[in-house]
């Protein structure tokens, strides 16, 4: 360890340490934000998995492959995997590579607690998939783990859940908070607030909202926590508690997350598509204040997620026009990456598929979002498969592919070597087709009445969902193929100029590929 | 020094103020996260929703009742789960004036060859009336034990406010009883007593 110090210390350019301790012991942001990445691929593999055992048993009518108890554990975890471990980080991961090149930081402003915040992680995942092996099985209440459902009628694994989900609050907060930290105080001279990219601003109002959920989550788990094991009664009628305090504190959580999901990946699209138009990103202050909104409203919309536990009418009214109101911000970023799109000189590089996938899919979502968010219709909506069609139509095509289009975007900074295009284009066709597949058919599986988290169904439902499982299995495998392009691209891809991409703009484009290990030493100048 | 271009020169906040505001909102939103705990309890109290009735009535004044109107209050009695004891209104429903205060009793026995404890949660609906229902007596305010065997009436009094909104003419007051075994009963006693 010394030794490698001392032979690098006389051009005082400190390169990686050697062997496992790089990993285990690294401060440097790209390390870490590398680990990130691939601690998510892994996590966005084993949850895929799950999901694709869940389609696997839902491909008939009947029981075939799994038995009812072992269904729920699956559609429980594939979201909690999804959710806490493959979305999330590979955001953070973005984030730590992305965010110093991007404001001319040497590092993020926090070196030790970033390292100490990514270790976290795979601790509170090992906590959590050991569930699985444990007497009484995974959590299989949902990932939303309502109670009492998650805590009279719980497995004894419950616990260890409790703990994961603390384990990664934690992560996230601290992930957050050197955001915050490394955005406010670390960029170069002359970068004024509203100079930042568009990937930095979404990420920091990504990390004020961190801040202000996780910890509500991190309360909520501990009063189910209290309640299986100390005898109190927060979520207990028996005890003068009430499972629907549950449901409100839980969603005051749920719906900023959904934000922290996909505003990073707002950001990320904001560069890519003015990147291939070769214009410059139509109404930058207005996309800012757009999001802000968003982040905003997001605080005032949890109850749209429970209009059938009885809210009165007029709470239903609020939530309803104020998640209504959510289109509004929206509808300004869609309509602006349209219009840094139009009569733009268009080229159609594997990045800019997924995102312009992403606008197109994306406001599908946003769509049948709206369709829930009329309280007299949710009613017909709930807890059906057309829910399930509407989250998955922004997660899958709003995260997974924003976070896609920023892998594709910036692997040749982050490798020095271009990815195969033939090979990531192929990537993109058959996610994009296997994706609408799987997911299109459910909003009619959910507008005839199918119920969500069913191992079995009627028969008339059967014709959809076998048509939506072989989408699952089409998009499920060709994931493997992301694996190969980028093994490909870092082993044998063609060598990267510093700009890989004509039309990009930014901080991170003027530096060699792949990025030095250490980058602004030297703060740059920002006219 | 001023003149060496290294990042400190822009720093407008240090780090640890950053990260001292970050904790102390973190803590803060944590705190919340309980807070919001005795502020539904106070908010469905203060507005009535959730079918949650207050707790004893102390009436300021005497009231006469309104013998223009009568309203038909119906009871409903239900177990929790697990809950082995008998348990259901004496009278089905009543006709009341709004203003009088009338007395009803709840049959509940223990079957059982054990010592029991029970507690009952009631449940207003329709919910707007919740605000209008006052209990000046009501076994739920207390733990009911009872011995093997053994089986009582329990009593409940209660006032139909004189300001019940003109189109509700029917109030449902849904009682569900919830084992409280022998162990638990002494640590829930507080907690309860207040829950109305």
């Amino acid at each position: 360890m010394s030794a490698v110090a001392d032979t690098h210390a006389q051009d005082h350019h400190h390169g990686p340490a050697s062997g496992i301790s790089r990993w285990l012991l690294t401060t440097n942001h790209k390390d870490i934000g590398t680990m990130y990445l691939i601690f998510s691929f892994t996590m966005f593999l084993l949850g895929g998995t799950m999901a694709m055992v869940i389609r696997a048993e839902l491909f008939q009518p009947g029981l075939q492959i799994v038995q009812p108890e072992f269904f729920n554990q699956m559609t429980t975890m594939h979201g909690l995997i999804m959710v806490f471990g493959a979305v999330m980080p590979a955001f953070v991961g973005l984030a730590n590579w992305m965010i110093p090149l991007m404001i001319g930081a040497p590092d993020m402003a926090l070196p030790r607690m970033n390292n100490w915040s990514f270790w976290l992680l795979p601790c509170a995942f090992l906590i959590l998939v050991s569930t699985l092996f444990m007497e009484g099985g995974a959590p299989n209440f949902g990932w939303t783990f309502y109670a009492p459902l998650s805590t009279t009628y719980g497995p004894p694994s419950t616990t260890f859940f409790i703990f994961a989900i603390h384990i990664m609050g934690v992560s996230s907060i601290m992930g957050a908070i050197n955001v915050i930290a490394t955005v406010l105080n670390m960029r170069a001279p002359g970068m004024t607030l509203m100079k930042m990219p568009m990937f930095v601003w979404t990420w920091l109002i990504t990390a004020f909202l961190l801040i202000a959920v996780m910890p509500v989550l991190a309360g909520v788990v501990t009063m189910m926590l209290m309640d299986i094991n100390f005898g109190t009664s927060f979520f207990n009628a028996a005890g003068g508690g009430d499972p629907v305090l549950f449901q409100h504190v839980f969603w005051f959580f749920g719906h900023p997350e959904v934000y922290i999901m996909i505003l990073p990946a707002f950001g990320a699209i904001s560069h890519i598509i003015p990147a291939f138009s070769r214009k410059q990103l139509f109404g930058y202050a207005s996309m800012v204040y757009a999001v802000g909104a968003i982040a905003l409203l997001s605080f005032l919309v949890w109850a749209h997620h429970m209009f059938t536990v009885g809210v009165p009418v007029a709470g239903q009214l609020f939530f309803m026009y104020a998640t209504l109101l959510i289109a509004v911000p929206t509808g300004v970023k869609v309509f602006n990456w349209v219009a840094t799109m139009f009569r733009g000189s268009l080229t159609f590089e594997t990045p800019m598929l997924f995102a312009v996938a992403f606008v197109i899919l994306f406001t599908i979502g946003g769509f049948s979002g709206l369709m829930l968010a009329i309280a007299p219709a949710d009613f017909q909506y709930h807890d059906t498969y057309f829910v399930v069609a509407h989250f998955h139509y922004v997660l899958v095509p709003g995260a997974i592919f924003g976070i896609f289009a920023s892998a594709y975007f910036w692997l040749p900074k982050w490798t020095g070597r271009m990815y195969d295009e033939t090979l990531a284009k192929t990537h993109f066709w058959l996610s994009f087709i296997g994706m609408n597949l799987a997911f299109f058919p459910m909003h009619f599986l959910g507008l005839a009445g199918m119920p969500r988290r069913i191992p079995d169904y009627a028969l008339q439902f059967a014709d959809f969902n076998m048509v939506s499982s072989v989408g699952a299995f089409m998009f499920g495998s060709t994931q493997l193929l992301f694996l190969l392009i980028v093994v490909k691209c870092v082993k044998s891809g063609e060598k990267a100029p510093a700009k890989a991409w004509e039309g990009a703009e930014g901080l991170e484009w003027t530096i060699p590929s792949p990025a030095p290990y250490h980058t602004f030493s030297t703060p740059p100048e920002i006219k | 020094m001023a003149e060496q271009p290294t990042n400190k020169v822009t720093h407008p906040r240090s780090n640890a103020r950053v990260i001292g505001w970050c904790l102390a909102s973190v803590v803060g939103m944590f705190a919340f996260g309980f807070a919001m705990v005795p502020l539904y309890d106070v908010f469905c109290d203060i507005t009535g929703i959730n079918g949650k009735t207050s707790g004893r009535y102390e009436s300021t004044e005497r009231t006469t009742a309104d013998m223009t109107r009568t309203i038909k209050v119906q009871f409903l009695a239900q177990n929790g789960p697990d809950m082995p004891w008998i348990f259901r209104p004496v009278a089905r429903s009543v006709e009341v004036h709004p203003g009088e205060a009338i007395t009803v009793n709840f049959y509940a026995e223990n079957p059982t060859d054990r010592n029991m404890v029970g507690q009952a949660v009631p449940s207003l609906s329709p919910s707007e009336g919740t605000l209008y229902f006052h209990k000046t007596e009501c076994f739920c305010f207390n733990q009911q034990p009872l011995a093997a065997g053994e089986s009582t009436e329990m009593p409940l009094v209660f006032i139909v406010d004189r300001d019940l909104p003109s189109h509700i003419t029917k109030l449902t007051l849904s009682y569900t009883l919830y084992d409280q075994g022998e162990t638990q009963a002494a640590a829930l006693k507080t907690k309860t007593t207040d829950n109305g």
